[in-house]
């Protein structure tokens, strides 16, 4: 029998656990060609933010070994035409969607969650919390726990009660845990981990930087083993906690990795650059993984990996 | 319509090499069947457990209808993805994207048309010329590249073009030089009523300066850095004027790789051009 894959963002059921990450599935318009996104479990939107941004300069992108470095710099068309011409676009399909909002300062975040609060078709809202604080010199809210947590806080009043509020953490900070807890401790009724962390190539041939800004978010199964880290110690501190985790999920095992790391979710990110229908097959490689390994139901994988070791298999438990 | 892009696993049927590009002719017949002049495909590179994650994009040089239908892809080995490429021989399977992007309009009534194509870029304009021609347009042809053995596709010009001029930087075929030095004198003599270009981008920045001072029309199909090929990464923006004359970061795979040479602004590459729309700082200018 295949198992239940049914899974929970606060009191919202989603049908299956495999999402797409901020940024990599467009705004559904551009995968719809090529896979169903009314049956991912949820997709989410690029990081919208209060005005338009063009974003950064050419090359925005470098590959590196398993991984791809990229300096898009949160291009898009601004809240206001997201609602207008993209958001209905989901919502008419029925797609859920989470909304990932950006901004550069705490009362941006709570003017974005207050025009998305009463949009339909807004399944949750996810806080890109690797933004610059421009109220502080541009130090990235995800590096400092009490900005997190004020971030979140004012998300969290901004929209409606029944809207669950994702903060997204990045893995590039001293200490995870305690950005998770301030997060929580703000109102995030749910945590997406990892953001990208930051990193750097240099074009040998030019002598320069490979990136037009320098630096960019490294993505891809190079950093997967970061988010495997980042979702353990978090659900092992927080195991109340909904995890959604990413970073470098390929394949079904991968996601059946962060799942028994503590996440209830997975999402795919930089994968459906290489195979637009990479969501699809990714829930059906965990689908039969979980079936394989004889469970009913996938919330019964969560976390499994925290548990102590036993060598009594689960055909001996006719004894 | 020419219909929205698929995702196939086709088989390569033939690898060959031609001067110094290797060219690869891939059974794909839902790409075939929708292809148009100018679309381009990905492809995945490094097989099933790859560690390079983005795709190649590449113009088709040729369609056949051949098993079901056939695309021809140029390519030069420029790094681990295409030296992988190039290692594939007869029957191996490959992960294809396509068509993609936006084909080259043609012009409704038979109209004289200039193609000018330099390195492998113009591996594209050969389905372009023939679809040209059966308009009854005139096609000519400028082709040119670094040196003689990096000309794509000369012989396959010479004989179905009016006229095909040839340059090289280093004189060693044709015209030494670059195919915008020899521009001017080749629109006048063929009496061309519009230009259609594809190669480097300071190559289809030069040809659009040309066109723009003699007043022709020229379509682009522009390069710029990929990584999905389908508009969800970001990562292949260029500035371009839209049609109320504003301009955005727009993405050269789904709004392009063919534009208006003179919307794409070639002085600007590699900036956001401080006017774009949502360029920092725009919102509080006006």
């Amino acid at each position: 029998m295949p198992a239940d894959m049914r899974t929970y963002l606060a009191h919202v059921e989603l049908p299956n656990p495999i999402l797409t990450a901020a940024g990599c599935a467009g705004t559904g318009r551009e995968l719809a060609p090529f896979a169903d996104v009314t049956r991912l479990g949820a997709l989410t939107t690029p990081t919208i933010t209060m005005s338009p941004r063009a974003g950064r300069p050419t090359p925005r992108m470098a590959e590196t070994p398993s991984g791809l470095l990229n300096a898009v710099g949160l291009q898009g068309p601004g809240i206001e035409a997201f609602l207008s011409r993209e958001l209905p676009w989901l919502a008419e399909r029925g797609v859920r969607t989470v909304v990932s909002i950006g901004g550069g300062s705490v009362a941006e975040f709570s003017a974005l969650a207050r025009k998305l609060t009463g949009a339909p078709g807004v399944t949750a809202l996810e806080v890109n919390l690797s933004c610059p604080n421009v109220e502080d010199r541009g130090r990235v809210f995800a590096r400092d726990p009490s900005a997190a947590g004020e971030v979140v806080s004012a998300v969290r009043t901004g929209a409606r009660y029944d809207l669950p509020v994702i903060a997204k953490l990045a893995p590039d900070v001293a200490d995870v845990v305690a950005i998770a807890k301030a997060c929580v401790d703000g109102g995030a009724e749910a945590l997406s981990m990892i953001n990208n962390p930051v990193g750097m190539a240099i074009d040998v041939d030019r002598m320069r930087p490979a990136l037009a800004a320098g630096t960019g978010g490294l993505s891809g199964p190079a950093i997967r083993p970061l988010a495997v880290k980042a979702v353990w110690q978090v659900h092992a501190a927080l195991p109340g906690t909904p995890v959604i985790g990413m970073g470098g999920v390929t394949s079904g095992r991968d996601a059946l990795e962060l799942v028994l790391a503590g996440a209830c979710a997975v999402a795919v990110g930089t994968v459906l650059f290489h195979d637009p229908y990479a969501g699809h097959r990714v829930l059906r490689e965990l689908e039969e993984l979980l079936q394989e390994r004889g469970f009913d139901r996938l919330a019964d994988a969560v976390g499994l990996a925290h548990r102590p070791s036993h060598r009594t298999d689960r055909e001996e438990s006719s004894l | 319509m020419a219909g929205s892009p698929v995702q196939v696993t086709g088989t390569v049927l033939t690898m060959r090499r031609v001067d110094a590009y290797h060219a690869m002719t891939v059974v794909a017949p839902g790409i075939a069947d929708r292809f148009r002049p100018g679309h381009f495909v990905t492809v995945a590179v490094g097989g099933p457990r790859t560690s390079t994650l983005t795709r190649r994009a590449f113009a088709v040089h040729d369609v056949k209808p051949d098993y079901g239908g056939t695309v021809e892809l140029v390519f030069t080995v420029r790094g681990a993805g295409t030296a992988w490429l190039a290692d594939r021989r007869a029957r191996d399977p490959l992960d294809l994207i396509g068509p993609l992007g936006r084909p080259f309009p043609l012009p409704r009534d038979p109209a004289s048309c200039l193609l000018v194509g330099s390195e492998y870029g113009a591996a594209g304009l050969f389905a372009l010329a023939d679809a040209l021609q059966q308009r009854n347009c005139r096609v000519d042809f400028v082709l040119g590249a670094a040196s003689s053995d990096r000309v794509f596709g000369a012989l396959r010009a010479r004989r179905m073009a009016e006229t095909a001029t040839l340059t090289t930087r280093d004189g060693s075929l044709g015209v030494r030089g670059s195919v915008v030095d020899v521009l001017p004198g080749v629109i006048a003599d063929t009496h061309a009523d519009v230009v259609y270009a594809a190669g480097p981008m300071a190559t289809l920045g030069g040809v659009t300066a040309v066109c723009a001072d003699l007043d022709i029309p020229v379509q682009v199909s522009v390069e710029e850095l990929m990584a999905c090929g389908i508009g969800v990464c970001m990562t292949c923006t260029v500035p371009v004027i839209g049609d109320d004359g504003v301009t955005r970061m727009t993405r050269a795979c789904v709004d392009g790789p063919v534009f208006r040479g003179e919307r794409v602004r070639f002085g600007d590459l590699g900036t956001i051009p401080f006017d774009a729309h949502g360029a920092p700082g725009g919102d509080r200018a006006r």
